[in-house]
């Protein structure tokens, strides 16, 4: 694999994940359990849009390098299929009750943070860059899901048992974000990007000591979705991206390039 | 569920050298979530650098009631009001 090829493969899996989480997040607007929850499902799904926009951004200059000629951000989040995403099968997985939400987000928070961190200190200035603007976003929705948690499962009986049913609902789902491929070995040498095998023990960590707090239970399965290099990162999802897509793309499908 | 948690008064300073000035007010179930949810809900056009949360129920209010006893007695004493100062001209922005 070049390092183009490699390049532009790790910014679609960057750009699609915050994509396809902020379309989910964006589903709670005028369904949240409380209007100030309502506001801030929304508000985090928009840093992420906003992540995810400059990464595709990103991966369109790239991809013009690469190829000669490249898409726009819009091009690539409303015109490709579902097998051309690269996001995480963590992120398309519906929002469920609130509890499976902020189990998602929970999950996700932490390990993107990590992500995050040891890209801000890539050798490609462009990445680094972005890496190091998102991270203050995403520092405060890690809180703020790890604050989520931990009064879930430290609160009623039926918080805590929901809660901890999507925690175990979602855990195979995980797996797939600290497996090393082609393309981010095609990177590590380079120093562009990290090898993300290297963040799972952190991520543990962080996540016993908030489930600790929270009177929860770190899920113990070992089997994972998508192993075996064959995941949402290389193109293979869920049932539930499709339809995400129907709705997100709709109007672009629909009405090619209309503006407003 | 918004009517069991408590609710709380938002004051947000815009910039360093001001004061804390009302903002609103907003539901979550304590402290810390405060904080959070008057980030999101008043914050999110870089409007502050420092925010506080107080119970509204600490909040002590006077009683609209009591509007004559409290504040009617100032307005016949015109000698409070520092209108009487001849001042020189050339002093403006007073």
């Amino acid at each position: 694999m070049s390092k183009d090829e490699a390049l532009f493969e790790l910014l679609l899996r960057l750009g699609d994940t915050d994509v396809v989480l902020a379309q989910r997040l964006g589903e709670w607007i005028g369904h949240g359990p409380v209007l100030e929850e309502d506001i801030a499902l929304a508000n985090i799904g928009l840093d992420l849009l906003g992540q995810g926009r400059l990464w595709l951004g990103l991966a369109g200059e790239v991809e013009a390098a690469w190829k000669g000629a490249g898409r726009s951000e819009d091009q690539l989040a409303f015109l490709r299929d579902g097998g051309a995403f690269r996001n995480l099968q963590l992120v398309e997985m519906p929002n469920g009750d609130f509890a499976m939400t902020m189990a998602r987000q929970f999950y996700f928070d932490h390990a993107h943070l990590l992500l995050l961190r040891t890209l801000a200190r890539s050798t490609d200035a462009r990445i680094a860059e972005i890496a190091a603007k998102a991270v203050k976003e995403v520092t405060y929705h890690a809180e703020r899901s790890a604050d989520w948690v931990i009064r879930l499962g430290d609160g009623t009986d039926e918080s805590h048992a929901r809660t901890q049913k999507a925690l175990d609902a979602l855990w195979p789902y995980t797996g797939e974000m600290f497996v090393a491929d082609a393309v981010d070995m095609a990177l590590l040498d380079a120093g562009i990007a990290a090898d993300p095998g290297t963040l799972r023990e952190p991520w543990l960590a962080a996540l016993q000591a908030v489930l600790d707090e929270a009177t929860l239970a770190l899920p113990a399965g070992e089997w994972m979705q998508g192993s075996g290099g064959r995941g949402g990162k290389q193109g293979v999802h869920t049932e539930h991206l499709g339809h995400l897509l129907t709705e997100m793309q709709y109007l672009q499908r629909t009405y090619p390039g209309a503006q407003w | 569920m918004s009517t069991e948690w408590p609710l709380w008064e938002i004051f947000i300073r815009s910039q360093h050298g001001l004061a804390h000035k009302h903002v609103g007010s907003l539901h979550a179930p304590d402290v810390e979530m405060a904080i959070k949810n008057a980030r999101d809900v008043y914050t999110r056009r870089n409007e502050g650098v420092s925010i506080w949360v107080v119970k509204s129920a600490d909040i002590t209010a006077s009683s609209p009631g009591d509007r004559e006893a409290l504040f009617e007695p100032a307005n016949s004493k015109v000698y409070r009001h520092p209108t009487f100062f001849p001042m020189p001209d050339e002093v403006k922005h007073l």
